[in-house]
């Protein structure tokens, strides 16, 4: 209780890290989360970078929100993160299946279909 | 203050029935013995319960839950479509997933949920919704593309849709961002009152160059088209049609409107960006397309192609431009339903019998199947008296009308090639002779589905007013 | 009833899909004709009922445009499917489906047997639906739309029996001589629509009329806009020098002789005329050009007739020889007397050519006159019609032909000039002369049959009772329209005068009243016409051994004659061979097979090459998709950053 009254505090006394900051480290992570999902070969990681991806954003929006002034951006953050869990729950049943078949989840052996 | 006013019901009145009717389907499934067959019912009684809702709709011209949702006119306009091709994509499924043994009900299930995401993203008015909506078609098609779930082709197929389409996802979802950041809204009907303001902001323009990069993987644009073709061809059949023409009319809907809020400001730069995608789409689908030996291959090539020739049409930002997509839409899916119902009756367990060789004789063997087959190429290459001659003529026209000239030339010599591949199957047909004298099977429900479409097409291409009429009061 | 006229178009194309769809699956004959049948009869009960209205009500209120939607919208271009229902047209409508569902009642009859029944009934009704949408669109695309349809039907007609011989090749080549000619024709009717188009901004009649009325005779672009249209109607309605595919066409079954190659579709050059009247009107260069072709054509194709040995060939040439009736009367600006003729000769025509088919089907397929004679005793009621068709067409007075015949003379003499009465008189005894050369050797005279063979018979109902029908029509079809200086009331004229106001006001006719002048000239032709018939009738059955005398003295132009003045082999030589030889020595061997061969082969080679071998960049891998993804991204953003 006392920790968040502080921060309020804070607030109003305008020493807030400006917007800027917190885009460009979502830009980073963003970045990080592309070249994640470029560069390694698990599945796996593969689809942690894509979530690394959307934590990016969900940054960018919760800052956005906060200096707007706005709540919409913070609720667009939950939409993400429920969207986030349903698609790790269907991406991870994926690689189930296809590991059950292939006994393998490195996406380069996955070229039956290509040309 | 009350929680829901009457147009809030009614504007989502599609999305709640869809919902309804797939939870009871998912009940029936869960605690019915072999209930595949009942659970396909329930879903088809669904499905027209939702038509008409969005039918009884129509003449709204309104919006729910606060600007969230679009309720008549274009929301049920592209409803009505999803809704009939999730009918037709259900009834070229169930004889298809009978013969393969894969007669499950959750199949049915996976239809209605993708469908709610469609129908949402039609009603749109606002880019929470529109995520929402992909996200709920995106994930219910990842499931689906996995669906025969023992064959390695599906599970790859499945697997590179889910890696790419959640990537994809990553910058809509970052363009969103930045759209919200810019303006301070995400409603599109707001955004757009507050121009030409946010439009100098370099951010703003980057946001939406994400949200377009989102959508271009949607409808495959190139060059956000390289899962399609692996996808369109490891999937199983019925779920290809479904994907190729639900997904990529909802896609292209949501594309249409979102879009004509920047595009209200007839910006040069995102005009010329969506140009150079839609002659690279136009461009290297048909030109990949000419070295195709599987027809499911080949056709998702045309996907992507047709991508291209729509993108035209969002490109010219013109009212032709966007009643021409709109027809194309309708063109396109009864034709691609049409063409799929066609391979999914004539493909053998396993993959087989899906290569243009497969087909040789079929004017003999079947000559009724063999027409309309014929009748879907001719409309895809755009040939009338067919739907698809009108919808490219259109988009061809409102190119020509927003001065880009060179596009709709270009349109027209790359379909050129594509003549060659889409005649190629008539070539096959009718003057090759048979190879292979295995009895064809024609189940009735399917085959019943193709000769609609074949109607449609026909229909469409003769009377277009049909639904120009209609989109008079939408555009 | 006027908002009833889509129906007119719709039933012919209900029977042409349900026996296009169903009918080899039924097998019975008579359902299949009778659907055919019923669909045209159907047609014809609404557009009587509309003509009875029409006729009701004020002249100001007998044109009315149904609109059933819009076809093609594209900036300020628009098309609508939509029918102009007007005296015009609902006079053609009358024509088109009351002897079409007489010719589809007959064919039931002269079909009876045949492989393809069900297929000859789609084929008839699909004519008629092209036929109505032809005479009734209001715009010129849709009536192109028709006019290439009838080119069609009557395409695939000609080649019916496809596995039959005719003359020196098959059917198939007669099929395709017409559709080539034909096409010739088509082309010219398509670019004076182009002009049209560029002229006027539109292309539905209302518009262009209007704007039509506000030029001034003489303007060079309407000599184009007619004379191209005269050219698009000498390829459909066979003249000169267009004409040379009719004769072939007879190698269709007799119906679509009767139907498609006398009554109807080869009357649709006279109707595109009288429909664009006021755009001829303001062209007096090309009403000349109209006017001499029609003559000629008259005289010349009457001329071939003489001579002709082949039942159909002879009721042929006389088509040919009539329709230039209609284009003299036309070319002189006489509208009504050319749609007068074209309604008389529907009746007789078709008349005398079912009459035709039934002795050919008597004689066992037997075309030659000269293998005839006789017939009389076996087959009396086709006798008598065919007799009844043969007065009215020679002009006989007081039956149909007489009528219509003497207002295109007097037509051509008091508008036109005196020497244009003359040939065209001349062509009517020749006419009469040949008409009753036919019936000589048909039906009177020794039986020169082969006894053992052939047993002629006389026809069955369906055919017989169609038969009574015209020959009635024959007789009483020129009553409506009696010339004034007989002491008659013209209605037909003044039915349809209105429709050609616009036309009339910009030619201002000279005024002619000198009732002496007009009943001798009548007297004079049907003089003319008497001699033709006695001396047709009198050589043939009783002294055979005049016409062959006169034939072996001149036998010069006995020979130019039974050779058709050899415009087929003229043709042959000065035009399809040339482009024969070109086409297979130059543009087919070298230009098509070395040049556009090998760049077409080799782009498309060119272009699968390198198909086969970039799309290897979908290597199957979704890190490189990635990749790409990324590339793709890096550019657009860098491009809207940078801009």
């Amino acid at each position: 209780m006392r920790a968040r009254r502080e921060c309020l505090a804070c607030r109003e006394k305008k020493v807030m890290i400006p917007l800027n900051h917190y885009l460009l480290l979502s830009a980073f992570l963003f970045s990080c989360g592309v070249l994640g999902v470029v560069v390694r070969r698990n599945a796996i990681i593969v689809f942690m970078s894509i979530e690394l991806m959307l934590n990016a954003v969900n940054l960018s929006l919760v800052a956005f929100g906060q200096f707007l002034g706005d709540a919409t951006g913070q609720m667009l953050v939950f939409f993400v993160m429920v969207v986030a869990a349903a698609e790790a729950a269907v991406g991870l049943a994926i690689i189930i299946s296809l590991f059950r078949n292939k006994q393998t989840v490195n996406i380069d052996e996955l070229n039956i279909l290509k040309w | 203050m009350e929680f829901f006013s009457p147009t809030d019901l009614l504007g989502s009145s599609p999305i709640l029935a869809l919902g309804l009717f797939s939870l009871i389907a998912l009940l029936v499934n869960a605690f019915l013995k072999n209930s595949a067959g009942m659970v396909f019912y329930v879903s088809a009684v669904g499905i027209f319960v939702a038509i008409g809702c969005s039918i009884y709709t129509f003449p709204m011209n309104a919006t729910a839950f606060s600007d969230m949702l679009l309720v008549g006119g274009y929301a049920s306009f592209f409803s009505v479509l999803f809704l009939v091709i999730a009918l037709f994509s259900m009834f070229i499924a169930k004889p298809y997933l009978e013969r393969e043994q894969y007669h499950y009900g959750e199949y049915y299930v996976l239809i209605l949920l993708a469908t709610i995401g469609m129908v949402m993203l039609a009603s749109s008015a606002d880019l929470i919704t529109a995520f929402l909506g992909i996200e709920m078609m995106s994930v219910s098609f990842y499931v689906l593309a996995g669906y025969f779930r023992g064959k390695l082709s599906s599970n790859e197929s499945a697997l590179k849709y889910f890696l790419l389409g959640a990537f994809a996802t990553g910058f809509l979802l970052y363009g969103i961002a930045l759209i919200y950041g810019t303006t301070g809204t995400t409603n599109l009907l707001r955004i757009v009152t507050m121009y030409p303001q946010p439009f100098n902001d370099p951010l703003h323009i980057i946001g939406w160059g994400l949200i377009l990069i989102g959508f271009g993987f949607k409808v495959a644009a190139v060059p956000f088209h390289m899962w399609v073709p692996d996808v369109y061809e490891g999937a199983p059949t019925p779920v290809t049609a479904f994907m190729s023409t639900g997904g990529k009319a909802a896609a292209f809907s949501v594309f249409l409107m979102t879009f004509s809020v920047p595009m209200s400001m007839r910006d040069e730069r995102l005009m010329t960006v969506l140009a150079v995608l839609a002659a690279a789409s136009m461009l290297l689908g048909n030109w990949f397309g000419l070295s195709q030996t599987n027809l499911k291959r080949m056709l998702a090539y045309s996907s992507i192609a047709h991508a291209g020739y729509m993108i035209i049409g969002i490109a010219s930002a013109t009212p032709m431009g966007q009643q021409g997509i709109a027809f194309y839409l309708v063109s396109y899916a009864l034709t691609n339903l049409g063409a799929f119902g066609i391979i999914a009756m004539m493909e053998k367990e396993n993959g087989g019998n899906l290569n243009y060789e497969d087909y040789a004789g079929l004017g003999k063997r079947k000559p009724a199947l063999a027409a309309l087959l014929a009748m879907f190429m001719f409309s895809l290459t755009g040939i009338p008296p067919f739907a698809g001659f009108i919808g490219k003529y259109y988009l061809f026209a409102s190119a020509v009308q927003s001065h880009m000239t060179w596009l709709a030339i270009f349109g027209v010599i790359t379909s050129l090639f594509s003549t060659y591949y889409y005649l190629r199957i008539i070539v096959y047909m009718y003057f090759k002779e048979a190879t292979n004298h295995e009895e064809i099977k024609l189940p009735g429900l399917t085959f019943a589905t193709v000769i609609l479409c074949g109607a449609g097409i026909v229909l469409f291409g003769i009377v277009p007013s049909l639904i120009f009429d209609l989109m008079k009061s939408i555009f | 009833m006027y908002s009833f006229a889509p129906l007119i178009v719709l039933f012919p194309l209900l029977g042409f899909l349900i026996n296009g769809f169903f009918g080899r699956k039924i097998k019975n004959e008579t359902l299949v004709g009778s659907i055919g049948t019923l669909a045209v009869a159907s047609s014809f009960v609404v557009a009587l009922l509309i003509f009875v209205e029409m006729v009701g009500s004020p002249v100001e209120e007998r044109k009315h445009i149904v609109t059933l939607f819009q076809w093609i919208a594209a900036g300020s271009f628009s098309v609508n499917v939509a029918f102009q229902v007007d005296q015009l047209s609902i006079l053609m409508t009358l024509i088109v489906t009351g002897v079409g569902s007489l010719i589809h009642l007959y064919s039931i009859g002269y079909m009876h047997g045949d492989a393809g029944f069900w297929r000859f009934f789609t084929y008839l009704n699909l004519f008629i639906f092209a036929m109505l949408n032809l005479v009734l669109a209001d715009n010129y695309l849709l009536m192109f739309l028709g006019w290439e349809g009838v080119g069609l039907c009557s395409y695939l007609l000609i080649g019916f029996w496809y596995d039959r011989n005719f003359e020196k090749g098959t059917t198939g080549d007669a099929a395709k001589k017409a559709f080539i000619v034909n096409r010739i024709g088509d082309f010219g009717f398509l670019l004076a629509m182009f002009l049209i188009f560029n002229t006027f901004g539109s292309l539905t009649y209302e518009s262009v009329f209007a704007q039509a009325a506000g030029f001034s005779p003489g303007v060079s672009v309407m000599f184009w806009i007619t004379l191209l249209m005269f050219v698009g109607a000498t390829g459909k309605s066979a003249q000169i020098p267009l004409y040379v595919w009719l004769p072939d066409a007879m190698a269709g079954p007799t119906p679509v002789s009767a139907l498609i190659h006398a009554a109807t579709m080869v009357t649709a050059g006279i109707y595109m005329a009288a429909r664009s009247s006021i755009l001829f009107s303001l062209a007096p260069a090309t009403m000349e050009i109209v006017a001499v072709v029609g003559l000629l054509t008259a005289f010349f194709a009457g001329t071939i007739g003489l001579v002709q040995n082949d039942i159909k060939k002879v009721l042929a040439y006389s088509t040919v020889s009539q329709l230039g009736y209609m284009f003299l009367a036309v070319g002189v600006g006489a509208f009504t007397a050319g749609l007068f003729h074209v309604m008389t000769h529907a009746f007789f025509k078709a008349l005398l050519f079912l009459g035709s088919g039934a002795v050919i089907h008597a004689m066992h397929d037997e075309q030659d006159i000269q293998k005839m004679g006789g017939l009389q005793k076996y087959m009396p009621w086709t006798f008598r019609t065919f007799v009844i068709g043969s007065f009215a067409i020679s002009g006989f007075p007081l039956l149909s032909g007489f009528f219509s015949k003497d207002e295109i003379l007097w037509k051509s003499f008091a508008d036109g000039a005196p020497w244009m009465w003359v040939i065209a008189a001349l062509a009517a005894g020749v006419t009469a002369f040949y008409m009753f050369r036919l019936v000589s050797l048909t039906f009177l005279g020794k039986e020169r049959f082969d006894h053992h063979h052939v047993h002629p018979h006389e026809a069955p109902k369906t055919m017989l009772i169609p038969l009574l029908i015209l020959a009635l029509f024959s007789i009483i079809g020129g009553y409506v329209g009696i010339p004034h200086v007989l002491g008659g009331h013209n209605y037909f004229e003044e039915f349809l005068e209105p429709v050609f106001a616009g036309a009339n006001a910009k030619m201002m006719l000279p005024m002619h009243d000198s009732a002496a002048l007009e009943l001798g000239l009548m007297a004079v032709s049907v003089a003319v016409g008497l001699l033709g018939m006695f001396a047709g009738w009198k050589i043939f059955t009783e002294k055979p051994e005049i016409a062959e005398n006169t034939a072996k003295k001149f036998s010069g132009l006995h020979k130019l004659l039974w050779n058709k003045y050899f415009v087929d082999e003229a043709y042959d030589a000065v035009i399809v061979n040339p482009i024969k030889q070109t086409s297979d020595k130059f543009l087919w061997k070298i230009f098509d097979v070395k040049i556009i061969d090998n760049t077409l082969n080799f782009s498309a080679k060119f272009v699968e090459a390198t198909s086969n071998i970039l799309r290897r960049i979908q290597t199957g891998v979704v890190q490189s998709y990635a990749v790409i993804f990324v590339a793709g991204i890096l550019f657009i953003l860098g491009y809207l950053i940078v801009w």
